[in-house]
C-alpha cells in the first residue's frame, strides 16, 4: 500500500515536469491575461488619448521577445511603432508568447479574435500557421517575417541577406592579413547560399586574390561541427570567418577565443549574423567580434504596420528590406578592430549598392556570372 | 598535406569533440551493466550543461580560474541527483525503463528551459567567460611529431575523458563491487542469493551514469557551446548511447566508439585537402559513424552483445 502512495506521487511529479516544459516562459501567462484584460477595456474608452484606433499585434517563435535577436528586434520596432501614434501595449500593440511551435495557431486566433488590424508572425516557422489563419479571416491583416508566403492578406518581410553578406565581405577583406577568409553556413539551403553569395563576391570584388573556404555544418544547432570547422579553417590560416548558422555559430566564437586567449597577439576575427555579436565575442580584453551582419526587423515592422495604418498594406507582396532602407547592416561597435579605413570602405560599397552599380548575386549561378564579370 | 600534419589537424579536434561523449558513455556504460537501460543520457546531459553555465555564470567571478571545474562538478552532483528520479522509477517501481529515460529527458530540457526563462527572462544564457582553455604541455609538447599531434592545444577534459575511461574499466572488471555491479545486469537472481542487493547496485549504478552524464554535459558547455539554451545538447546524448552499443558495453570500447565518432567527424570536416576522400561526399562521412553503429547492432561487426538482464526490471522473489 506503501509502495502505491509514492507511484502517485512519482507519478504527479513527472507530469509536473511535463506541465513546467509546456509553459516555457514564464511571462507568457501575464501576456495574454494582460492583453485579455485590455481587450476588455477596449470597449470602454477606446483610443481616448490614442491618434489612431489601428492595432497590431506579433507572434513570436519559440524565443520570446527577449531573445536578443529576431523576436526582440520585432517587438522594439511595433513598441517604436506604439509610441510613434502614442499607444499603450495591450492598447493598440501587443505580443503573444509561443513556447512552443503548437503555440502558433492558438497565439494567431487569439490575436484575431481581439480584433487587432495587423499581425506579425516572426520568423519562417509561423509560415504554415499564417498561411492557415489568413485564409480563415481574409480581413485582418497578416505579415510574415524572414519568409514569404502568398495570400491577399499578408505581406511577406524578407532581408537583402546577401546585401548585407556583400558588406561583411567587403569588410572580411579589408581586415584579413593572411588573404585567407572562411564561410561556416548552418544547412547548405537556397536562404544560406544567398549568405554564401553575398560574402564571397564582396571578398572578391575588394581583392580577387584572397581564398575563401567555405563550409557548411549541416545544422543551425550544432556547436561542435561548428567548433570543429572554425578549428580546421583558423589552424589553415583563415583569420577571418564570417558565420551564418545560428547557434552553430557559437562553436566558432568558442574556438577563436579560445585561441585569442592562448595567443593574444594573434589576429583573429569573427563576423556574427543577425543581430550585434559583440557580447559573444569578448574574452578578458579582447574581443574576436569584428563585425556583425545585422537585419533590422524592426525598421521593417515599423515600417509596414505604418504603411498599413495609412492604408496602403503591401498584402500579397514580397517585400524585400535591403541596405537602402536600412534593413541590413553592419554592426561598429567593435571599434578597435572595425577601423575607419574598413567602415569607410563598407559606406563606399553600401552607396554602389544603393546606386545600383553593383548587383549583389544571391545564388550560386549568380555568383558564377558576377566572378566572371570582375 | 604531409601525414602528421593531417594528423595533427584531425586529432586535437577529435579529442574536444570526444570528450563530453566519452564521459557520458562511461554514464551509459555503468548503468546498463546494472541492468538499467539509460535512455536519459540526452538529459542527464542537458541538466549537466544547464547547471555548469548557470553555476559558472553566478560564481564564475568570484572563482577564477576554478570556475570551470567547480562548475563541472557542481553539474555532476545535481545531475546525479537529478538521474535519482530514473532509479526510483526503473529500479523501485519497475517502470518501464525506455519511457522513464524519455521523461528524464522531457524533464531535463523543459526544466532547463524554463527556468532559464523565469531566471534570465529570455531563451538563452549570455555566454560565460570563465570557460576551459585550450593548453600545450610543458615539455610533453616538445617531443617531435607525437607532441605536436597529442600535447599541444588540448583540453585538460580531453585527458580526464580518457583518464577516467581507465578508471572505469578497472572498477569495472577489477573490483569486488564492478564484479558486483556486472553480475546484477548478467543474472539479478543469482547475484541476489549470493547476497548481494540488486536494488542497491542498481541505484548506485544509475546515480553513477548520471554524474558522468552531467560531466559530460558540463564539459560540451564550457568547451564547445559556452551558453545554455534549447538547442545546446541536441543528440550528443543519443550518439553516447551508440558509442556504448558499439562499444558493446565495455568502457574501453565506448571510449574508443566515442573517439571514432569524433574523428569520424574531423574528418568530415578536413575532407577537402586528404587525397582520396575529397571525392567522397561530405555526408557520407558524417554518417559513417552511425551505419557502423546499426551494423554492429546488427551484428556484423562482432557481436554486440547486451548484458542479459538490461532492461528488465528485478522482482525479489521470482523466477
Amino acid at each position: 500500500m506503501k509502495n502505491r502512495k509514492f507511484v502517485l506521487l512519482f507519478a504527479l511529479l513527472l507530469s509536473l515536469g511535463m506541465l513546467l516544459a509546456a509553459c516555457g516562459g514564464g511571462d507568457s501567462g501575464e501576456g495574454s491575461t494582460d492583453s485579455e484584460a485590455a481587450s476588455d477595456n477596449e470597449g470602454n474608452e477606446s483610443g481616448e488619448e490614442a491618434s489612431t484606433d489601428f492595432s497590431a499585434g506579433m507572434v513570436t517563435d519559440v524565443g520570446g521577445v527577449d531573445d536578443k535577436s529576431f523576436n526582440q528586434s520585432a517587438w522594439e520596432g511595433l513598441k517604436a511603432w506604439g509610441e510613434e501614434h502614442s499607444l499603450e501595449k495591450g492598447k493598440g500593440f501587443d505580443y503573444a508568447q509561443s513556447n512552443s511551435d503548437s503555440d502558433y495557431l492558438p497565439n494567431l486566433n487569439t490575436l484575431v479574435r481581439e480584433e487587432y488590424n495587423l499581425v506579425f508572425g516572426i520568423g519562417y516557422k509561423l509560415e504554415d500557421a499564417i498561411k492557415d489563419v489568413a485564409e480563415q479571416y481574409p480581413d485582418t491583416n497578416f505579415a510574415i517575417v524572414d519568409s514569404v508566403v502568398e495570400g491577399d492578406n499578408i505581406a511577406s518581410i524578407t532581408f537583402a541577406d546577401h546585401e548585407g553578406s556583400f558588406l561583411a565581405g567587403v569588410a572580411a577583406a579589408k581586415k584579413t592579413k593572411t588573404n585567407k577568409v572562411g564561410f561556416v553556413g548552418g544547412t547548405d539551403s537556397d536562404l544560406i547560399n544567398k549568405f554564401e553569395s553575398g560574402f564571397r563576391a564582396g571578398v572578391k570584388t575588394v581583392n580577387p586574390d584572397i581564398e575563401i573556404d567555405v563550409q557548411y555544418a549541416g545544422a543551425f544547432d550544432a556547436p561542435d561541427d561548428g567548433k570543429l570547422i572554425a578549428s580546421n579553417m583558423y589552424s589553415n590560416e583563415i583569420d577571418v570567418i564570417y558565420h551564418s548558422s545560428g547557434a552553430t555559430g557559437n562553436g566558432v566564437f568558442a574556438q577563436a577565443k579560445d585561441i585569442k586567449n592562448n595567443e593574444p597577439d594573434r589576429e583573429i576575427w569573427v563576423i556574427g549574423v543577425d543581430r550585434d555579436q559583440y557580447a559573444e565575442g569578448e574574452i578578458g580584453d579582447h574581443n574576436v567580434t569584428l563585425t556583425s551582419m545585422i537585419k533590422r526587423v524592426d525598421n521593417s515592422v515599423q515600417e509596414v504596420s505604418n504603411q498599413a495604418m495609412n492604408g496602403d498594406f503591401p498584402g500579397g507582396e514580397a517585400l524585400e528590406f535591403g541596405v537602402e532602407d536600412e534593413g541590413v547592416g553592419l554592426a561598429d561597435t567593435n571599434e578597435e578592430a572595425y577601423t575607419e579605413e574598413i567602415s569607410g570602405a563598407v559606406d563606399e560599397w553600401k552607396q554602389k549598392i544603393i546606386d545600383g552599380e553593383v548587383e549583389v548575386p544571391q545564388t550560386h549561378d549568380e555568383l558564377d556570372d558576377y566572378l566572371d564579370s570582375l | 598535406m604531409g601525414l602528421v600534419d593531417l594528423l595533427q589537424s584531425i586529432i586535437p579536434p577529435a579529442l574536444f569533440f570526444s570528450a563530453p561523449l566519452i564521459f557520458t558513455a562511461l554514464g551509459g556504460v555503468f548503468s546498463e551493466r546494472s541492468g538499467v537501460v539509460n535512455i536519459g543520457l540526452e538529459g542527464l546531459m542537458v541538466m549537466g550543461a544547464f547547471v555548469g553555465i548557470i553555476f559558472n555564470l553566478t560564481f564564475g567571478d568570484a572563482l577564477g580560474v576554478w570556475a570551470p571545474w567547480v562548475s563541472i562538478f557542481v553539474a555532476m552532483v545535481v545531475s546525479a541527483l537529478f538521474s535519482v528520479i530514473h532509479a526510483v522509477a526503473a529500479v523501485s517501481f519497475r517502470a518501464d525503463q525506455v519511457v522513464s529515460g524519455v521523461a528524464i529527458n522531457f524533464l531535463a530540457l523543459g526544466l532547463g528551459v524554463f527556468l532559464t526563462k523565469q531566471w534570465y527572462g529570455r531563451g538563452q544564457t549570455d555566454m560565460v567567460s570563465h570557460q576551459f582553455f585550450t593548453r600545450d604541455i610543458p615539455f610533453l609538447s616538445d617531443i617531435p611529431v607525437i607532441g605536436d599531434i597529442f600535447f599541444q592545444g588540448i583540453y585538460w577534459t580531453s585527458y580526464l575523458a580518457i583518464a577516467l575511461s581507465f578508471v572505469a574499466w578497472y572498477v569495472l572488471y577489477k573490483t569486488p563491487f564492478g564484479l558486483r555491479l556486472r553480475s546484477v545486469g548478467e543474472h539479478p537472481m543469482a547475484a541476489d542469493t549470493n547476497g548481494i542487493s540488486v536494488y542497491k547496485m542498481r541505484y548506485i549504478a544509475v546515480i553513477l551514469s548520471g554524474a558522468l552524464g552531467g560531466l559530460g554535459g558540463s564539459v560540451f558547455a564550457l568547451t564547445i557551446a559556452l551558453n545554455f539554451s534549447h538547442a545546446t545538447i541536441v543528440g550528443q546524448g543519443f550518439m553516447s548511447l551508440a558509442a556504448v552499443i558499439f562499444g558493446k558495453w565495455h568502457p574501453l570500447g565506448a571510449m574508443g566508439a566515442a573517439l571514432f565518432f569524433g574523428f569520424a567527424q574531423s574528418l568530415s570536416v578536413i575532407s577537402g585537402g586528404v587525397p582520396v576522400l575529397e571525392d567522397v561526399p561530405q555526408v557520407f562521412l558524417l554518417i559513417a559513424p552511425y551505419i557502423l553503429t546499426i551494423l554492429a547492432l546488427a551484428g556484423f561487426i562482432g557481436r554486440a552483445e547486451a548484458p542479459r538482464a538490461n532492461g528488465e526490471p528485478y522482482i525479489k522473489g521470482t523466477r
